[in-house]
C-alpha cells in the first residue's frame, strides 16, 4: 500500500501529525504498536494527572474544617483510584480513534520498521507482514524510561512509571530516585496518601530545570508536607529483598543505608530508538535521539523524525507542534516557521505546582543581558488568600535593555494553567509595556503575572 | 425640500479642512450668495456662500472642527415649505452613509456647485496601509534606528517579529535615524544607509577597475543616512546674499591686535552675526515636527567641524548671548576637541541653525544640505576681493557669499529673505555686534 505520509507512532506527536496531514489533503496512515496516544494518554501525562486530582480531592477534604466545612474522616480506596485514572485513558485513547477515522487516517496496529528509501515493513498484531511505501515517513516513536545500572525495574520492588501508575497498595516507604517532572509528581501523589517518601536527587536541588528559585521553593514546600528530599545524592547501592528494599545512598562521600518497601526510577527518558530500522536508512542519531534539522528532517530523504524521538525538550505539545510543523512543511504551505524551542513551557503538576517557560534568570544573565527580574507572591494576590493557597511566587525575567519578555517561573495553585498567559506574551514578542498596560481580571490568579511584572520595574501595588 | 450643505473642495487636492467659523446662525435666514461659513485649509481660507433661499435649520459641524472631510455634511438648509421631520430624515441619512464606514463611499450629492475633482475622501483614507509588527520588533528597530517600512515580515501574515530585525541589522538594513541619534556617533555600529542606485563597488568589479575599499566607520553611516535623509525628505531652497565684509576685517583687525593669543576670526563673526540675526527674526529659529512647528527661544549655532573621520557640528548653545570673544574661544577648544573624537553628546546634539564655512578653502559659494532636524543652515564662502559697482562707480570690495539653505516646511521664501537680509545688514555692520 502506498501512502503520502506514514506516522510510525500514534502517541500525541504522532496522532496529531497524521490528523493535520490528513487536514492538508495527503494519504496518511499511523502504525501504532501498542496504545492510541502513547505514553502521554496511557502511562504518563493523563493519568498521572487523573491520581493527582484524586490526591488534590483527599488533601483538601483532609483540611475541610479548615474551609469551615465538615466531612468526617477523609478516607480513600487506592483500587478505585487506580481504576479511576484508567478509565480516563481509556475514554480519550476511544476519543483518539474517533478523531483518526473522522480525518481518514489509516490505522495499523502493529509494529513498523524503515525498509530503506521510503519503504516500511508492517508486522501487524494478526502476525501478517506488508510493506507500505509513501512520500514522506514521519518517526515518531517517542521515548522510554531511561534505567541506570543496579536501578533497573523489575516490577515488584523497583518500578518505572508503569508499576507507579498502578499500584495494588501503597507502600509504607518510598524512595523515588531522580527529582524531575515524574519523580516529583509520583513523590507529591504517594505522601498525600500517607505513604512515607523520600526524594532523592543527583543535582544540587530538585526539579534542576526550572530556575532555581523555584526549585528552592518546591523543596521547602514538600519538606514541609513531611517528604525527605535530598539533594546531591547518588544511589551507590541497591540490595532487592523479599518485600524490601535496601539502597545505599551517598552524598560528599558519606554514605547512609535506607530501607524501603519500593523504589521508583525516574531518572529520566531516552529515545525509542532501536527496533525501527534506523539501520536500513542513512538517519544519524546523537545520544539517544534522531538527530533531525529545523524542520524534522533526518540524513534520509523523505524519513523525519518528530517528538521525544528527536531530542529535548521531551514534552508531548512540543512533540504535537513539531509534528504539524514538520507536515505543513511537507504539503509546501507558504510561511511555516521552525520552533521556537525556547518558548515552550514545562508544567509540573505536583502539590503545589510548578510551571514555566523561557530562560531562567541564571541563563538568562548567563546570556550575557542584564535583566530585570519580577516577583510576586500569593500571598499579596486576593484569589490565592481566598482560596486557601496563599503560598507560591510568579517570578517574571526582562530583558531591562529591549524589555523582552525572556523567561516567566511559578509555583502555586494552578500556574500550570497561568503560564500560558506569558507563553502567549512571548511568542506575541510582546514587550513589558503591554504586558503592563493589560488590565486582567479581578480576582484572579493570573493578576499575580501582572503584578509580577510591574515588579521588575519596581511597580508593584500589592507588595 | 431640505438641503445638505457639504464640505467644500477648495482646490483639487484638498482632502479635508477646517471649519473655520460659522458667520449664520442656526434658525437665520439666508439667501443666495450668502456667506454662510468660512473654511480654512493648509493653503487659503474661502468662504462657503449659499445657493439656495431658506434657513440654516442645522449646524452639525461646529466651527473650530479641524481635518473636516470633504463633502462630509457640515450643516442642512431648510427650504419654504420643509418640516423639521424632512431634516431628521437628512440628518438620519447622513448617519447612516457614516456608520457605513464603506472605505470608497459614492460621492454624496451636492447642492454645491462641484469644485472638488469628484473624487471624495473620507479621513481613514489618509491613513496609511497599518505596518503589522511585534512590539518587541518595533521596540528594537526604534532603537536601532532601522526604518520598518522597508522590512518584509516572516511573522504570521507577514507581520514582522524580532528575528526580521535581528536578519535586516546583520545584513545593513534601510536606516532612519531616531531624534536622539540625530548628532553624533549611534551606539550601534550594525546598520548602513540605505543603498543608492548602482552599487559603486559591484559596478567597480564588473568593470575590473582598482580601488581600495574602507569599511563604513560609524560617523560615515549616519552621515550618509542623516543627510540622505535630508535631501530626501525636506524641501530645501537657497538664498544667496553678497555680503561686504571690509568693515568687519578693520574691526577684526583692531580686535585681534590687542589680543596676544586666542585671535577672533571672521566665522566667529559669522556665528555671532547669525544669532543676532535670529533674535531679531525668530521664525527662522525653528524646526518641522508633525506635532507643530518648534521654535526655539536660543540660538545655538552648530559650526560643521571636519575631522579626519567626519564631518561633526559642535554647538555654541545660547550664541545670542555670548561676546566674540567667548565664541571664539569656545569653538576653538570643541573643533579640536571634536577632532580628536572628545567631544560629549550634548556638545553636538541639539543645535537650532547650522554654519558651514568652506571660505579658508577659497570656495566662493556653496549650498549646504540641512542638518535636520534644523530648518536652516548657512553656506559660507571666501571673503575675496571683487569688483562692485557703488554710486554708480566701479569700486573694489571684500566680498563674502553666503547661501543659507531653507526647509519650506518650517520657513517660508519671505521669512528666510528677511533673515538673511538682517544677517547681512549685521555682519556688513559689525559694530552693532559689540552692543
Amino acid at each position: 500500500m502506498s501512502f503520502d505520509v506514514i506516522v510510525l507512532g500514534a502517541g500525541p506527536g504522532g496522532y496529531v501529525t497524521a490528523i493535520r496531514a490528513a487536514q492538508l489533503g495527503l494519504k496518511t496512515a499511523i502504525v501504532e504498536r501498542e496504545h492510541l496516544g502513547g505514553i502521554c494518554l496511557n502511562w504518563g501525562c493523563i493519568p498521572t494527572k487523573a491520581l493527582l486530582r484524586s490526591a488534590e480531592v483527599y488533601r483538601t477534604l483532609s483540611h475541610a474544617e479548615s474551609y469551615g466545612v465538615s466531612v468526617g474522616k477523609a478516607g480513600f480506596d487506592l483500587d478505585k483510584i487506580v481504576e479511576r485514572a484508567k478509565g480516563v485513558s481509556r475514554h480519550l485513547v476511544g476519543g483518539i480513534g474517533m478523531l483518526l477515522k473522522k480525518n481518514g487516517v489509516t490505522v495499523f496496529d502493529g509494529e513498523g520498521q524503515l525498509a530503506g528509501g521510503r519503504t516500511l515493513s508492517l508486522t501487524e498484531k494478526s502476525g501478517q507482514k506488508q510493506t507500505l511505501s509513501a512520500r514522506h515517513i514521519i518517526v515518531a516513536t517517542g521515548a522510554r524510561a531511561r534505567t541506570l545500572p543496579g536501578l533497573e525495574p523489575d516490577g515488584k520492588l523497583v518500578w518505572s512509571y508503569r508499576e507507579a501508575l498502578r499500584p495494588d497498595a501503597l507502600p509504607q516507604k518510598l524512595l523515588v530516585v531522580g527529582s524531575g517532572a515524574i519523580g516529583v509528581e509520583f513523590a507529591s501523589f504517594y505522601a498525600t496518601f500517607g505513604t512515607e517518601v523520600t526524594v532523592v536527587e543527583v543535582m544540587e536541588r530538585i526539579l534542576p530545570v526550572e530556575d532555581a528559585e523555584i526549585s528552592k521553593l518546591a523543596e521547602k514546600a514538600l519538606t514541609k508536607q513531611g517528604l525527605r528530599v535530598q539533594t546531591g545524592t547518588k544511589v551507590t547501592g541497591l540490595v532487592r529483598h523479599d518485600n524490601s528494599v535496601t539502597v545505599t545512598l551517598e552524598k560528599k562521600g558519606k554514605t547512609e543505608e535506607l530501607r524501603v518497601d519500593r523504589v521508583i526510577s525516574a531518572v529520566g527518558v531516552v529515545g525509542n530508538i532501536e527496533g525501527i530500522g534506523l539501520e536500513n536508512t542513512v538517519v544519524k542519531t546523537d545520544r539517544g535521539a534522531i538527530v533531525t534539522d529545523e524542520f524534522s528532517r533526518t540524513d534520509e530523504p523523505g524519513v523525519y523524525a518528530i517528538g521525544d524521538v528527536a531530542g529535548p525538550p521531551m514534552l508531548a505539545h512540543k512533540a504535537e507542534h513539531e509534528g504539524v510543523i514538520c507536515v505543513e512543511k511537507v504539503a509546501g504551505l507558504v510561511g511555516v516557521h521552525p520552533l521556537n524551542k525556547a518558548r515552550i513551557a514545562g508544567c509540573t503538576y505536583c502539590h503545589p505546582q510548578v510551571a514555566s517557560v523561557g530562560l531562567s534568570e541564571a541563563a538568562a544573565k548567563d546570556s550575557g543581558r542584564t535583566v530585570r527580574v519580577g516577583r510576586f507572591p500569593f500571598m499579596g494576590n486576593g484569589k490565592a488568600v481566598a482560596l486557601g493557597e496563599a503560598d507560591g511566587l510568579v517570578k517574571t525575567v526582562f530583558d531591562a535593555d529591549t524589555g523582552e519578555l525572556l523567561g516567566a517561573h511559578m509555583i502555586g495553585a494552578e500556574v500550570t494553567e497561568l503560564i500560558q498567559g506569558f507563553v502567549v506574551a512571548m511568542g506575541l514578542e510582546t514587550t513589558e509595556e503591554e504586558l503592563m498596560h493589560s488590565v486582567f481580571p479581578h480576582p484572579t490568579l493570573s493578576e499575580m503575572m501582572h503584578e509580577s511584572v510591574l515588579d521588575a520595574w519596581g511597580r508593584a501595588i500589592h507588595i | 425640500m431640505a438641503e445638505k450643505i457639504l464640505m467644500p473642495a477648495l482646490s483639487p487636492t484638498m482632502t479635508e479642512g477646517t471649519l473655520a467659523r460659522w458667520l449664520k446662525a442656526e434658525g437665520d435666514g439666508v439667501v443666495a450668495g450668502d456667506v454662510l461659513a468660512e473654511i480654512e485649509t493648509d493653503k487659503a481660507t474661502m468662504e462657503v456662500e449659499a445657493v439656495d433661499e431658506g434657513v440654516l435649520a442645522k449646524i452639525v459641524v461646529a466651527a473650530g472642527t479641524e481635518a473636516v472631510a470633504v463633502n462630509s455634511l457640515i450643516a442642512i438648509l431648510q427650504e419654504d415649505g420643509d418640516d423639521e421631520a424632512a431634516v431628521q430624515s437628512l440628518l438620519a441619512s447622513d448617519s447612516a452613509v457614516l456608520e457605513n464606514s464603506d472605505p470608497n463611499p459614492a460621492p454624496f450629492v451636492s447642492s454645491e456647485p462641484s469644485v472638488s475633482s469628484g473624487e471624495p475622501v473620507v479621513a481613514e483614507k489618509k491613513a496609511t496601509t497599518r505596518l503589522f509588527a511585534s512590539p518587541l520588533a518595533r521596540r528594537l528597530a526604534t532603537r536601532e534606528g532601522l526604518d520598518l517600512t522597508g522590512l518584509s515580515g516572516s511573522g504570521p501574515k507577514g507581520r514582522i517579529v524580532q528575528r526580521d530585525i535581528e536578519a535586516a541589522l546583520a545584513e545593513g538594513g534601510a536606516v532612519r535615524e531616531t531624534p536622539a541619534e540625530r548628532q553624533g556617533t549611534r551606539s550601534s555600529g550594525s546598520v548602513t544607509p540605505a543603498p543608492a542606485g548602482v552599487c559603486a563597488r559591484e559596478m567597480a568589479d564588473k568593470l575590473g577597475l582598482s580601488y581600495r575599499l574602507e569599511p563604513l566607520s560609524a560617523m560615515r553611516k549616519v552621515i550618509a543616512a542623516r543627510l540622505c535623509e535630508s535631501k530626501q525628505t525636506v524641501p530645501h531652497f537657497y538664498l544667496s546674499v553678497d555680503c561686504e565684509i571690509d568693515a568687519l576685517l578693520r574691526v577684526r583687525k583692531e580686535l585681534n591686535a590687542n589680543l596676544s593669543e586666542g585671535k577672533i576670526s571672521v566665522n566667529d563673526f559669522v556665528i555671532k552675526a547669525v544669532a543676532r540675526a535670529l533674535t531679531k527674526v525668530p521664525a527662522a529659529n525653528a524646526a518641522y515636527s508633525p506635532q507643530g512647528l518648534v521654535y526655539y527661544d536660543h540660538a545655538d549655532v552648530s559650526v560643521a567641524v571636519a575631522t579626519p573621520t567626519g564631518l561633526i557640528t559642535p554647538i555654541v548653545k545660547c550664541a545670542e548671548s555670548k561676546g566674540l570673544a567667548v565664541i571664539s574661544t569656545e569653538v576653538k577648544d570643541m573643533a579640536a576637541r571634536a577632532r580628536d573624537g572628545k567631544l560629549k553628546p550634548e556638545e553636538y546634539q541639539g543645535g537650532t541653525f547650522s554654519v558651514s564655512n568652506l571660505g579658508m578653502y577659497g570656495i566662493r559659494e556653496f549650498s549646504a544640505i540641512i542638518n535636520p532636524p534644523q530648518a536652516c543652515i548657512l553656506a559660507v564662502g571666501a571673503g575675496e576681493q571683487r569688483a562692485v559697482v557703488k554710486d554708480g562707480e566701479l569700486a573694489v570690495a571684500t566680498v563674502m557669499t553666503c547661501t543659507l539653505s531653507v526647509d519650506h516646511r518650517v520657513v517660508d521664501g519671505a521669512v528666510g529673505a528677511q533673515y538673511i537680509a538682517v544677517f547681512k545688514s549685521v555682519i556688513e555692520n559689525p559694530l552693532s555686534l559689540m552692543l
